[in-house]
């Protein structure tokens, strides 16, 4: 090999790699988008989970909202407050206020206190087991208890307890309603933290008929009417409704005299003090 | 010899007929109460005419047709209307029923001829007489049997297929169909061809009942002679299904997403062609069927005549009652059935079987990573790849499942059924179709 075909293919090579660097130089030079460099370091301020919780399509979506003012930071329920505020100063716009959120169930029907009236042997999660003759409980509303909401959950904040129910954990929730998703028997909803009111169940069963397959079902007895603010609770379809546009009036009395735990009064997480229905006492 | 008839691939479970087979059918009792769900058919669910306090004969008409594809509803028993609510359903869940109260003492003398003879009337009146009945398939899936009576203009039907195979583990139904009332099918057959206009008939069923075969071959009517064909099968599952049926016995093809008489085929179920025929004999419309009781879970198993509506505790209690053991309760045959969480659900037209099984059948199972043998790929009778559809199941990928053609399964449950790794692959694409049910995937974006 000569000295001459050495160079040649080096020189070939050489060329050819300059005409693309060229052709690329020119194309990023002939094309180049400008984009507002805020919004890379806004992404990188943001936790990165793109759960969906602010209704964008994801955290660069949300920097992007942002930066254009679209937003404001604290939508993020993700992002700690200190986060927040730092986002702010940098962008040198409101923090802004986001209503904390919690995913609360709407059942409370753990093994212990609802009745089972078939097991379900199949396919191990919520979805299969209610297309199998609805999971085979008693009650056709509640939770089956096969986790498919701690399986969505991104942020670890769903646990099933003992008797297999999930528990939210409120400083880990971000609202951001996958669970909300997940769940089959439609029994989570998002709610405000100070909505803390709560009637834990979904039966349109009442009375004795919904109380021989749940102990803590709501039975549209109608106390929690009586003892709550005139028109803050009313019975529909079989269950207690609280209207929560009248939150400011709601107090623990409410939960006073149900008969079963169905209403409660939550801070924190649910499921605490085991929802246990009422001693039936002689009046 | 003449081609063998087959189709590829499929399985072959233990067929446990024995229990029922030899069992002559006899008559159960009017339960105290029997619940009509309104959709007990394919299509739009039934919408009731009758109100709570009415009182109804028997035979009467409580639930009207809602539309072409839907079918009415007629009490089984004489009694009063106690309840319009929601009922568990055969299939799963909660719908809509009319509950009656079966008067007690009563004679149950059903009215006089409410469907007119068949003689005299012509092709018109004939698939409206069938319609008006509530004949519906009986052969589980219960799409409206009027519907198939009336080959739409754009297609020519030049055979008709009639479905005796019955390849579903258990069941004797369509066994004992054709083996007591071997009149009742051909009469069938003949008003079938008249209403269809097809002049040849295949009659397919498994070589498991040779009696049945025997039994419509010696009866067979002169007439009927070079026009009615009697084919014994091979005993694989699913050769009952329709798909399946025709390609045995006719070598055709059905194409994905067509419907057999887009190849020239009418398929009908062998206990649904009796009912044509009885629902003319006796005049009274389609108000009890015949279901085969059995499983090692029942104490005697049989083969009823039940009205229906009559929920499945009394069916069980006519039979010895379930013994101890019993742990799950079937409708429909243990490969296509549905597993029921309440012994109150009623017995509909759909309604082939109950089982009953016991711990040592249904005991659920671990299940293993795949180990890719291809065993569900050489027992898909359709030519699916189960595994890839698996794998999708589980990660929710519904919409490439789609892809790959998942809605050609028809959930017959040959690869789980083959599945080394006790993977529940057909509970994972039933579940995908439900799912896609609900949320149709969205439109690929142009």
């Amino acid at each position: 090999m000569s000295i001459t075909t050495i160079l040649l293919s080096v020189a070939i090579l050489g060329g050819v790699g300059l005409t693309f660097a060229a052709a690329i130089a020119l194309t990023h030079w002939k094309f180049k988008v400008w984009e507002d460099p805020r919004i890379d370091a806004v992404t990188d301020m943001l936790p990165g989970a793109n759960c969906g919780a602010c209704g964008e399509a994801g955290c660069r979506a949300f920097a992007e909202g942002v930066v254009l003012g679209r937003i404001q930071p604290a939508t993020c329920t993700v992002m700690g407050a200190d986060d927040v505020l730092s986002m702010a100063q940098f962008l040198g716009v409101e923090a802004g206020e986001a209503n904390k959120r919690v995913a609360r169930l709407l059942c409370a029907g753990g093994s212990n206190v609802a009745v089972q009236e078939a097991d379900y042997l199949g396919l191990d999660t919520c979805k299969a087991a209610a297309a199998v003759a609805g999971g085979g409980k008693g009650c056709r509303w509640g939770c089956l208890g096969l986790d498919d909401c701690e399986v969505a959950c991104d942020f670890d904040a769903i646990y099933m307890n003992q008797y297999g129910i999930p528990v939210v954990i409120p400083d880990k929730c971000t609202a951001c309603g996958d669970c909300v998703d997940a769940c089959p028997k439609d029994l989570f909803v998002l709610m405000p933290i100070e909505q803390k009111l709560i009637v834990q169940c979904k039966s349109a069963l009442e009375g004795d008929e919904i109380e021989a397959l749940c102990r803590v079902a709501c039975t549209a007895c109608e106390r929690c009417v009586a003892d709550a603010a005139p028109g803050l609770i009313e019975i529909r379809d079989g269950l207690a409704v609280v209207d929560y546009s009248k939150n400011d009036l709601a107090d623990v009395s409410a939960i006073a005299r149900c008969p079963t735990g169905a209403i409660v009064w939550v801070e924190g997480a649910q499921f605490q003090a085991s929802a246990q229905p009422l001693e039936k006492a002689v009046a | 010899m003449a081609k063998r008839m087959r189709f590829r691939h499929g399985v072959h479970p233990p067929e446990l007929k024995q229990l029922t087979a030899a069992i002559p059918v006899r008559r159960l009792p009017f339960p105290d109460e029997i619940v009509l769900p309104l959709s007990q058919h394919t299509g739009k669910p039934a919408v009731p005419i009758v109100r709570i306090g009415d009182r109804v004969e028997r035979g009467d008409k409580v639930a009207e047709a809602d539309g072409f594809i839907s079918s009415p509803i007629h009490t089984s028993a004489a009694g009063t209307v106690t309840a319009i609510e929601l009922w568990p359903h055969p299939t799963g869940g909660y719908q809509d029923a009319i509950r009656i109260a079966v008067a007690p003492y009563d004679a149950q003398v059903p009215r006089k001829r409410i469907i007119p003879d068949w003689r005299g009337l012509d092709r018109k009146q004939l698939v409206d007489a069938v319609r008006q009945a509530g004949v519906v398939g009986l052969g589980g899936a219960a799409f409206p049997t009027h519907v198939k009576l009336v080959p739409p203009d754009d297609v020519s039907i030049d055979t008709i297929v009639i479905n005796g195979c019955e390849c579903e583990p258990y069941l004797t139904t369509d066994h004992r169909t054709m083996v007591e009332y071997p009149g009742r099918v051909h009469l069938g057959i003949r008003l079938m061809m008249k209403t269809i206009g097809a002049d040849r008939v295949m009659v397919g069923i498994e070589k498991n009942k040779p009696d049945a075969i025997e039994r419509l071959r010696a009866t067979l009517p002169d007439d009927l002679e070079g026009h009615v064909t009697i084919h014994g099968l091979t005993v694989k599952y699913p050769q009952g299904a329709e798909k399946m049926l025709i390609k045995a016995l006719l070598g055709r093809e059905v194409p994905s997403g067509r419907l057999p008489m887009h190849v020239g085929v009418v398929v009908h179920n062998v206990a649904s062609v009796a009912t044509i025929a009885e629902v003319f004999e006796t005049g009274l419309p389609l108000i009890e069927r015949i279901v085969t009781v059995t499983g090692p879970g029942v104490r005697r198993p049989a083969n009823l005549i039940v009205p229906v509506g009559t929920k499945v505790r009394d069916v069980f209690d006519a039979c010895g009652g379930l013994t101890e053991t019993a742990r799950e309760i079937v409708f429909g045959g243990p490969m296509m059935g549905a597993a029921q969480a309440s012994l109150d659900v009623p017995i509909t037209k759909g309604t082939t079987g109950v089982i009953a099984l016991t711990g040592a059948e249904v005991k659920s199972q671990h299940s293993y990573p795949c180990i890719r043998c291809g065993h569900c790929l050489d027992a898909c009778p359709v030519f699916l790849n189960p595994q890839l559809l698996g794998q999708l199941a589980m990660h929710d990928r519904y919409d490439e499942m789609v892809e790959n053609h998942l809605m050609d399964c028809m959930v017959c449950g040959c690869c789980g059924y083959t599945c080394p790794s006790n993977i529940p692959l057909t509970q994972l694409f039933a579940l995908a179709k439900n799912q896609l049910k609900r949320q149709p995937p969205k439109p690929k974006a142009a």
